[in-house]
């Protein structure tokens, strides 16, 4: 099949491959038009259309059925029709809908940024900078939850967490056993073990990386430093569990953290193990390539590369 | 069993099968007009024929019995008092699809009635109703019954193939739909069970008998559940087109509002449809009768009218507190609420948190508009239609009853005290027609 | 707790249910059997899921345990601590309410002396609050074990408290 669908976002035409959704014909794009996504992660299958921040409005179906559809779309599980016009930036509807969104996922979260080793890279952050409000209508207590050691490298604070079930899928297709998941039902859903089991296997620090909050993160960093305080570099070694391509997390000569690669979106596409993660944390274990690009996580970009941020392009 | 069968029962199983092509009881019940009556009200036929047909893949036919909507009670009496009759058109619907393994998805709770499904289904593979090869035809069909474990979500039909496949009720994004990829990924139809029962009358004494029942484009009969502040709750099979006035009032059905009291509001189909106000149940805006059907019923849209839903016809009378009710659904879909996608999940517990501050006197003026504001958004927004069903309560109690809510913020002590009462909802009937 | 010295394992009879139910899923899809069978083990033993029950559940089907936890926790059904003889579920919702269901929750609170989710000391009866059982025309509706006892007055939840002392045998679903 050579034959390619036309799609039209925000007046910015395209041709994607049959199959595509709609929000990756968006990123295919680029620039400000792509819907912010939070559960949606391209390498887990079957991820995605649970926070609903990527809701977009189809004022077209398709060449064959113009008919828009009658509600928002979740961008990202939703694929492009040969002739479909998509709405985002430009429909006030879309912008009012989830504004709704990121006020729902803030009105149970803590908003413990300032001790939080995510703040910085935490797509939360980002999203409530770019739709949220500045104040909350929300006048009740918050849900709270103990914060629980899932083994001895990662720590769970279930107060941050916006139930996206990406580490679920990553336990689900990474590793051999799942033993994590999602425990109860409704606004008292949690990940949980149930029963205090470690996780212990070589693919499950990817956990930390897919979380798009702080939810899941690296006890091996805890309180080490900001992200922002800390320079990207982008290094290899010969794993043989993995592709063993990483981001070591400088400050000074001292390798803070190790990471997957991440893109613009947040996204990691190889994923690493365990040993990469945490066991080799000195430059001589590493072959160093340079310094990391960093392109959206502008808190980061911005204390480092001043001049390379890349300016938010309007396409339209 | 006996009786079933003196009675005329599967009747229709030999008529489908010995002298019927699958397509041909599609065909009939396509003209029957017949619409799903769990709720939706989506043609039947309609939704058959969408279904998948891939060479060498299974298809599927299960039965939504997981009925728990608020004010619904119809298909737990159905299965109870004949249970032949849905397992007649199980057979007759799954012959229809080419479904050679079925499933009836029955609520946990009702572990008795599961038992009286099994028994009855034993006793129809012994007659050669189930099983290999019935009455000679070469048609195949085997048939269970699932226990649900206690969740409102899983009458939705993709969180019900979840459910079924044992995992939890977390409903699917949709597309795909299960007429493509259902039960474990094969093609599969989900339909209620006063559709499926409805089926093996419509084989029997055709399509185009069963359209002439009712009125327009809501053809056949319906049960209704009515429950509330009336004389005689239950059960009736009513023609679709009945005047709602004369369901409320005459003796034949709810006989009228118990204690001599007035009508002060309705929610005609299930608790999940927006409540409506004696005066607009009963008329119109434009000052016609309204009747019971899925038109009538849903005219004036949702600025002034409502839905036939799933039948769950809860009738409220002048003493009812119409914050406290709207407090106690919102309370029941937060309970219900899968937690899967955010607006559901984080909305549904804030509207009840800012209903409960309401209804005991702690309310502010502006969490009226909150309310209407946080419906508003997520109304649309979600996954499945749970997040629908938790808005259009509350959005339609303010649309009707803003005054009642107002008065509970202004008058905080009194609202403790008593009720707000009839106000300016006044059904227009004298009081003597609802005593007689 | 009995169940500690009591080994988890199910009699031959009701092994042989449970294969029974995995047979009516195509070959591979034994995780169907998931509720069906948490409901045989809940009521096999003592109306309640411990971890221990579950991993055994977990074992039959051959799934992760916590796959059986996260299925366990999300219906109501499923007890996860301990229960009295006789869980007392109490319908609270909308139409039960208009005909008095609170009434009857309060009137139970108050003679057993517990609130909802709380267990008699003597470990007779567990208060639980449900939401619609889908009895809406003859509340207010309370379900015990499999039955439904409807339109029920306090009074008629006294006789039933009696009756269900008298008889002193748990109650379970199935």
């Amino acid at each position: 099949m050579s034959e390619k669908y036309k799609i039209t976002i925000d007046g910015v035409s395209t041709e994607v491959e049959p199959g595509t959704t709609i929000l990756n014909a968006a990123r295919q794009i680029g620039g400000d038009l792509v819907p912010p996504a939070m559960c949606y992660y391209s390498s887990l299958e079957g991820s995605g259309g649970k926070c609903r921040t990527c809701l977009v409005k189809v004022s077209k179906g398709s060449e064959k059925d113009p008919r828009p559809m009658p509600k928002l779309m979740a961008s990202c599980r939703t694929t492009v029709m040969d002739g479909m016009e998509v709405q985002n930036l430009t429909s006030p509807e879309v912008q009012e809908a989830r504004k709704g969104v990121v006020e729902f996922l803030l009105i149970n979260h803590p908003l413990d940024c300032p001790v939080c080793d995510q703040a910085g890279e935490c797509k939360l952050q980002d999203l409530s900078y770019e739709h949220g409000t500045e104040a909350t209508r929300y006048e009740f207590n918050r849900r709270t939850f103990e914060r629980i050691d899932i083994g001895d490298k990662i720590q769970l604070h279930m107060n941050r967490c916006i139930l996206c079930y990406r580490c679920v899928y990553v336990a689900n297709q990474l590793t051999d056993q799942r033993v994590h998941g999602i425990v109860g039902r409704g606004d008292m859903a949690e990940i949980s073990t149930y029963v205090e089991k470690a996780i212990d296997n070589d693919f499950s620090g990817n956990m930390i990386d897919v979380c798009p909050v702080g939810a899941l993160t690296d006890k091996t960093f805890r309180f080490k430093n900001r992200v922002w305080f800390t320079k990207p570099v982008w290094a290899h070694r010969d794993c043989d569990k993995c592709c063993g391509r990483v981001t070591l997390w400088y400050k000074g000569d001292d390798v803070l953290r190790v990471t997957g690669r991440k893109d613009e979106y947040g996204e990691v596409h190889e994923f690493i193990c365990n040993t990469c993660r945490y066991d080799k944390k000195r430059t001589k274990d590493w072959v160093i390539e340079g310094p990391a690009k960093v392109e959206r996580q502008s808190v980061i970009s911005a204390n480092h590369y001043d001049s390379k941020v890349v300016p938010v392009i309007d396409k339209r | 069993m006996e009786v079933y069968r003196k009675q005329g029962g599967y009747a229709a199983v030999e008529k489908a099968l010995k002298t019927m092509t699958p397509d041909e009881v599609l065909e009939e019940v396509k003209k029957s007009g017949l619409r799903g009556r769990g709720g939706a009200g989506f043609p039947t036929g309609l939704k058959w024929s969408f279904l998948a047909k891939p060479e060498g893949v299974p298809r599927y036919l299960v039965c939504n019995a997981d009925e728990s909507e608020p004010g619904t009670f119809k298909d737990r009496d159905l299965m109870v008092r004949n249970p032949h009759s849905l397992i007649e058109g199980m057979i007759v619907s799954s012959f229809a699809l080419g479904a050679n393994t079925s499933y009836i998805y029955v609520r946990g709770e009702l572990f008795y009635v599961i038992r009286i499904l099994e028994k009855a289904i034993s006793e129809a593979r012994e007659k050669g109703f189930l099983g290999k090869n019935i009455l000679g035809s070469g048609y195949d069909l085997e048939l269970y019954v699932q226990p649900g474990g206690g969740a409102y979500i899983c009458g939705e039909e993709t969180a019900l193939i979840e459910s079924l496949e044992g995992k939890r009720g977390n409903p699917r994004i949709k597309p795909p739909f299960p007429a493509v990829s259902g039960v474990w990924g094969c093609p599969t139809v989900v339909n209620n069970v006063e559709t499926i029962a409805a089926t093996s009358w419509i084989v029997q004494h055709g399509g185009d008998e069963y359209a002439k029942i009712g009125i327009g484009r809501s053809t056949g009969t319906k049960l209704i559940s009515a429950c509330g502040n009336i004389n005689k709750p239950g059960i009736y099979e009513i023609e679709l087109g009945l005047p709602v006035e004369e369901f409320i009032y005459s003796d034949e059905y709810c006989g009228g509002i118990a204690g001599g009291k007035r009508l002060k509001a309705v929610v005609a189909g299930g608790s999940s449809v927006p409540v409506l106000p004696a005066n607009l149940i009963l008329k119109t805006m434009a000052g016609e009768s309204r009747l019971m059907s899925y038109e009538s019923l849903a005219e004036g849209g949702f600025v002034s009218g409502t839905m036939l839903g799933s039948g769950g016809f809860i009738v409220m009378d002048e003493d009812a507190c119409i914050v406290r009710n709207t407090w106690n659904f919102t309370r029941f879909y937060h309970h219900e609420s899968c937690g899967q996608c955010s607006p559901c999940r984080e909305g549904t517990g804030w509207m009840e948190k800012v209903l409960h501050r309401i209804e005991y006197g702690h309310g502010k003026m502006s969490d009226i508009d909150l309310l209407v504001d946080v419906a508003a958004k997520i109304e649309g927004n979600t996954i499945c239609p749970l997040g629908d069903a938790a808005a259009w309560p509350v959005g339609s109690a303010i649309r009707h009853f803003r005054d009642e809510f107002e008065w509970h913020v202004r008058e905080p002590r009194l609202s403790q005290e008593r009720n707000y009462g009839l106000a300016g909802y006044a059904d227009p009937l004298p009081v003597q027609a609802a005593e007689a | 707790m009995d169940i500690d010295t009591r080994e988890i394992r199910f009699s031959a009879e009701r092994l042989a249910e449970v294969y029974e139910i995995i047979g009516r899923y195509p070959e591979g899809r034994q995780k169907s059997a998931l509720l069906p069978v948490l409901h045989i083990a809940q009521a096999e033993f003592d109306n309640w899921l411990s971890p221990e029950v579950m991993d055994y559940v977990a074992d039959l089907l051959g799934i992760q345990p916590i796959e059986v936890y996260e299925v366990a926790s999300f219906y109501t059904m499923f007890n996860l601590k301990p229960v009295g003889k006789y869980v007392l579920e109490v319908c609270r919702t909308g139409p039960c309410c208009l005909v008095g269901a609170e009434k009857l929750q309060s009137h139970l609170e108050t003679k057993l002396g517990i609130k909802p989710g709380e267990t008699t000391p003597d470990g007779m009866f567990t208060l639980k609050t449900v939401e619609c059982l889908a009895a809406c025309g003859f509340g207010p509706v309370m379900q015990v074990g499999a039955t439904y006892y409807e339109r029920l007055t306090p009074e008629k939840a006294d006789e039933l408290l009696e009756q269900f002392r008298k008889e002193n045998k748990r109650a379970t679903y199935c």
